[in-house]
């Protein structure tokens, strides 16, 4: 393949780091006062990229691979991203903080997020991660005059840094052992049985990897950033960066060990059930509503290693569904949140100032109690079809314990979500909210909370169509 | 003779080095940047040796990048330190706990 050829390829990459450096200029030449309209560039130039996939083939010499696996993640990427750009503005116009630098940033994380679903090469997935993982630094500590949002930043880089190093020191065992760091050759590498070293460059290159995702035992960052961040910013980190790596894990684990299943699903295993019960137990005692959001990522993310744990093509397509019914209600829930402001106009995160929501505000409250039912796994809601497709392959692939345990331990993250709905319900009211203002923040909870109702159902079987598709590329 | 076992047994001292510094550390953010940095070099030293017993010069590209992103998480560390800071007027590493966690 020539270069023109690989270039083309990377399209989408190449739309995104073109309107992110012009949109540069826009900020550095107008300042804040082009902000709205470099948020809808921003939003214009993922639509665009979006329209840009559909590339088939391996480029630059098998550094980068565009197949139906990267293009159902990046669209999924590019969703998650637009979607959070869109809830920013009048968060950031409420703070005084509204800085035509975010939506670039936010741009040039998610170009890195399209490097790390395409990435066949232990190179690129470096350089992938590494330019998303830079990117969301600066953003977790944009509202830098925040105390907790600096705090946010500081322990995010320092506790990033440590997994990219963890991360890249096994990188460098498995090069080393295996003698070279393209997915195939390391796959047939592996075939001829895993070395010593090779499985410390496995377990290393998982843990910096969970570490990511942010999964047991290597969860600990999640509450503390989630927190302090700005609320757009959780937004985006609890969706678009979790597909990018959990797409990243799975093709890591399926392409580059697919021929070493053994050697990693334990790990996996392990990793799943303390996510899904330290995630559980670890939000009954929160108080704030985007601490207990980020333990129920750690929870969901439990879920989302069920099925790939499984190894199994159906056990990849269920990842997938998973993920996108997981964007949807994380998208619908942090929406929500947005909407928690006192009559003055400032953000609150107590959840018992969500007391008595549903005398109030009626849509809002039975909105947040479908994502909360969703979340929770409750059938009719969309969110039970995607424990149910995890829970299905793993079943299938003869792993009856983790299934088993997974579902008992799914009931106990149903409390806290129920506690919320309880206190929307049925508490006496404290705190007055100010109404919902904005028409796309409102219109974004109604989409999304149809989506994942029991409407949603009919769009499963285009979805398993989908991620079926998206899941062969990789076997 | 210095074999590729002694460059392996050096990076694996300096890495274990890097991340005891990031945990028992209880002074200073600077020194956990320090611990980072060394973290780094601890795979350069692994991938330039492997490279050079293998004969294949990807390691080596490899460790190019390594450098390269390791200069721009330095950046970006120093400057999160500094808005840090501005709003506490300390990098004592036990300050940080303005959130529980």
């Amino acid at each position: 393949m020539s270069i023109v050829d690989s270039l083309l390829l990377t399209l989408p990459e190449l739309v995104l780091t073109g309107a992110a450096l012009a949109l540069m200029l826009v900020a550095a030449f107008v300042g804040d006062k082009a902000t709205r309209f470099v948020t809808l560039a921003a939003i214009g130039a993922l639509i665009g990229a979006a329209v840009s996939l559909g590339g088939r083939g391996v480029g630059f010499d098998g550094l980068y691979s565009a197949d139906a696996f990267s293009d159902f993640t990046k669209l999924l990427i590019y969703l998650a991203a637009g979607v959070s750009l869109l809830l920013s503005t009048r968060f950031f116009a409420a703070e005084d903080r509204l800085r035509a630098e975010y939506p670039v940033l936010v741009l040039l994380a998610t170009v890195g997020m399209g490097m790390m679903v395409s990435a066949t090469n232990l190179l690129t997935l470096y350089v992938g991660l590494e330019m998303q993982s830079l990117a969301a630094y600066v953003l977790a500590s944009f509202m830098r005059k925040d105390v907790r949002s600096a705090e946010a930043g500081l322990k995010y880089f320092v506790l990033g840094a440590l997994a990219s190093g963890i991360l890249l020191y096994g990188i460098s065992l498995l090069y080393g052992f295996s003698g070279t760091t393209d997915y195939h050759a390391i796959a047939r590498s592996l075939a001829d049985g895993v070395n010593m070293g090779e499985l410390f460059g496995i377990v290393f290159v998982l843990a910096g990897l969970s570490f990511k995702i942010a999964a047991v035992p290597f969860h600990m960052w999640t509450p503390d950033v989630y927190e302090g961040a700005p609320t757009p910013v959780t937004t985006y980190f609890g969706t678009a960066p979790k597909v990018a790596a959990v797409a990243l894990l799975v093709r890591v684990t399926i392409e580059a060990m697919g021929s070493a299943v053994a050697s990693w699903q334990q790990i996996l295993i392990f990793t799943s059930l303390a996510s899904i019960i330290l995630g559980a137990v670890g939000a009954i005692g929160q108080v704030n509503i985007k601490r207990l959001l980020a333990y129920s990522s750690i929870n969901n993310i439990g879920f989302v290693l069920v099925g790939l744990a499984a190894g199994t093509e159906a056990g990849v397509s269920a990842t997938l569904t998973y993920m996108v019914i997981y964007v949807l209600m994380t998208l619908g829930s942090f929406a929500c949140v947005l909407q928690m402001r006192g009559a003055n106009g400032v953000h609150v995160e107590d959840i018992q100032s969500l007391a008595g929501l549903s005398r109030r505000q009626p849509a809002l409250a039975a909105a947040f109690a479908i994502f909360m039912f969703s979340l929770a796994g409750i059938p009719p809601l969309l969110g039970f079809w995607a424990k149910f497709v995890v829970f299905d392959a793993a079943v299938a692939a003869g792993l009856m314990p983790l299934a088993a345990i997974g579902i008992a331990a799914s009931t106990i993250g149903a409390f806290y979500y129920l506690k919320i709905v309880k206190i929307m319900y049925f508490d006496e009211p404290t705190t007055e909210f100010a109404p919902v203002s904005s028409y796309v923040e409102s219109s974004v909870i109604a989409l999304t909370a149809v989506a994942v109702s029991p409407i949603g159902y009919l769009a499963i079987p285009m979805l398993g169509a989908a991620t079926a598709v998206a899941a062969k590329a990789l076997f | 003779m210095i074999g590729l076992q002694h460059y392996l047994v050096v990076s694996a001292i300096l890495f274990v080095m890097g991340v005891l510094g990031i945990f028992i550390n209880r002074k200073n953010i600077i020194i956990i940047l320090m611990a980072i940095e060394l973290i780094l070099l601890s795979v350069n030293i692994n991938l330039v040796a492997f490279s050079a017993y293998l004969g294949d010069l990807v390691g080596q590209v490899f460790a190019m990048f390594v450098l390269t992103v390791a200069a721009g998480e330095a950046a970006i560390g120093l400057a999160i330190l500094v808005i840090y800071f501005r709003g506490r007027g300390s990098i004592a590493v036990d300050d940080v706990n303005r959130m529980k966690g």
